[in-house]
């Protein structure tokens, strides 16, 4: 080790001491900027943040591609069939009538609204392509109410950072942050293909965002949760997706 | 740095003999890093890309397929989803987290590299001086010398220890400004959020399904080109050329006569 001086290893300590310091600085920057996504731990951490960091930065407003109606698939794929329980096919039969959206969470007035309510409110429709972490795909058109719509109304509070869904199949719930939550094509959504949403696409309401991959499109959504931190949600990682091993973030 | 691989380069491929006796400098430390940074990468792509390639090893053309439609064509290997009908009686587990969290960042540090190598072979005179083709190197006479030389199995002289020659020069060039472009891009291409930002990124190729299919046969490609470019390594004289990548220096004629 005597082919470095003295000095050479003062100018390296200095120099790993500011870049450490400045990779600090970094992170508290982008975490304030909500660049930081909720599973930035373990190994495969940095490689998150960067994807979630540089896709956040340039495609805060961007649309999802939408298509003319000549290409919606003839074919979609449900990947999955409706839930066997109880609870779900009393619902179903009941034409889901009695099917209940609760808004909670850092929200000025917390409701519940049922599918005629939510489809009475100002609706969106949109041709998009849902493509699965797989690699197969589909087009369809969905028609729903947006997510900004519903926290206009519940009125969120200025703390609020993210938004949590949740399922009545309880091993799916996910989350999306603001930007994703307040972008227009980010639905709740009640209709595809011109009618109500069949039991295995997630009837009678399914979570649309077509910026991400299908499975952050989760389907019999009973629930909206705003808040500012995802710590108190499962085990703190921001959805059931990284709990199965699997990125929050799903822009890629 | 550079400059010091400079001198013995341009005067040594002329000839073996005018090769010096002390060990000399072939590669720099961008390109020996790089390098190596890269070919890790790059295997940790493969390993992670075949992993997801198993969750649906089926293909399709334009913007749309799923189990559903028609295919392309489909790999005939077991599937890791049990929603993926197969002939075999089983399914493999699902690899898919892991596979698909070390692909995005394999990817970044591949990218990082790639723009650390692609910014000095452009500025220095790296890909002046190594890689593009010296004048004469692309006359069917050049081509067709080394080509032959190929094909007979004639041993690598010493001087190519020190330059390369005209085929490599042509397949380092399409490896570096043809497939890895095209293999970012497509992957790119697959991504909803990237090309909500940019669509044209992905209607170039026809569609979401059209640029995965790319992306396989692109990766197709860059596998063969790395066999090959193993294999030649190891006829071309294992010690010496591994040498010359990690220590940066080819050795005294001597030591690998």
């Amino acid at each position: 080790m005597s082919r470095f001086s003295r000095r050479q290893w003062i100018t390296a300590g200095l120099g790993a001491a500011a870049g450490a310091s400045g990779l600090a600085m970094a992170a508290k920057i982008a975490d304030r900027y909500g660049l930081i996504p909720p599973d930035h731990g373990g190994i495969y951490g940095v490689g998150e943040t960067l994807t979630y960091a540089a896709q956040r930065l340039l495609t805060s407003h961007s649309l999802a591609r939408e298509f003319p109606r000549s290409q919606i698939s003839a074919k979609p794929f449900p990947n999955g069939d409706p839930p066997r329980d109880e609870v779900y096919r009393r619902l179903l039969a009941g034409g889901f009538a009695d099917w209940r959206l609760i808004v909670d969470g850092m929200v000025a007035r917390p409701a519940s609204f049922s599918v005629a309510d939510l489809k009475s409110f100002p609706s969106r429709s949109q041709i998009t392509h849902l493509a699965c972490e797989e690699g197969w795909s589909y087009i369809a058109e969905w028609m729903g109410v947006p997510v900004s719509h519903i926290l206009d109304v519940v009125g969120i509070l200025p703390q609020a950072r993210y938004v949590v869904y949740f399922s009545i199949q309880r091993e799916w719930w996910d989350s999306v942050d603001m930007a994703d939550a307040l972008h227009p094509q980010t639905l709740l959504s009640y209709g595809m293909n011109g009618g109500d949403i069949p039991a295995a696409h997630g009837g009678p309401i399914r979570f649309r965002v077509p910026r991400q991959l299908g499975y952050k499109s989760v389907k019999y959504i009973t629930r909206l949760t705003v808040t500012d931190n995802l710590k108190a949600f499962g085990s703190g990682l921001g959805s059931a997706a990284p709990e199965g091993g699997y990125a929050w973030y799903a822009g890629i | 740095m550079a400059d010091s691989a400079r001198a013995p380069v341009s005067a040594i491929s002329k000839s073996a003999a005018e090769a010096p006796a002390a060990s000399a400098p072939r590669h720099t430390a961008i390109v020996r890093v790089t390098h190596w940074v890269t070919a890790l990468c790059f295997l940790a792509l493969l390993v992670s890309g075949m992993e997801i390639v198993v969750s649906h090893p089926r293909f399709y053309w334009g913007e749309t397929g799923n189990v559903l439609t028609p295919a392309l064509f489909a790999i005939p290997i077991p599937s890791s989803r049990a929603s993926y009908p197969t002939r075999f009686g089983y399914v493999l587990p699902d690899q898919n987290g892991w596979s698909r969290y070390l692909h995005f960042q394999a990817a970044w540090v591949a990218i990082l590299a790639g723009l650390l190598y692609a910014g000095y072979g452009l500025l220095g005179s790296h890909f002046r001086r190594n890689l593009f083709p010296r004048s004469g190197d692309l006359s069917w006479r050049a081509l067709w010398g080394v080509t032959s030389n190929h094909l007979r199995l004639k041993r690598a002289s010493e001087g190519e220890a020190w330059s390369y020659n005209p085929l490599q020069r042509v397949t380092y060039l399409s490896v570096i400004f043809i497939l890895f472009p095209l293999v970012i891009w497509t992957g790119l291409a697959m991504s909803p959020a990237v090309v909500s930002t940019v669509p044209s990124i992905v209607e170039v190729f026809g569609g979401q399904q059209s640029a995965r299919t790319i992306h396989f046969f692109v990766t197709v490609f860059l596998v063969v080109f790395l066999l090959i470019h193993v294999a030649m390594i190891w006829l071309a004289g294992f010690r010496i050329r591994m040498r010359a990548m990690v220590t940066g220096r080819v050795g005294p004629r001597k030591e690998h006569a």
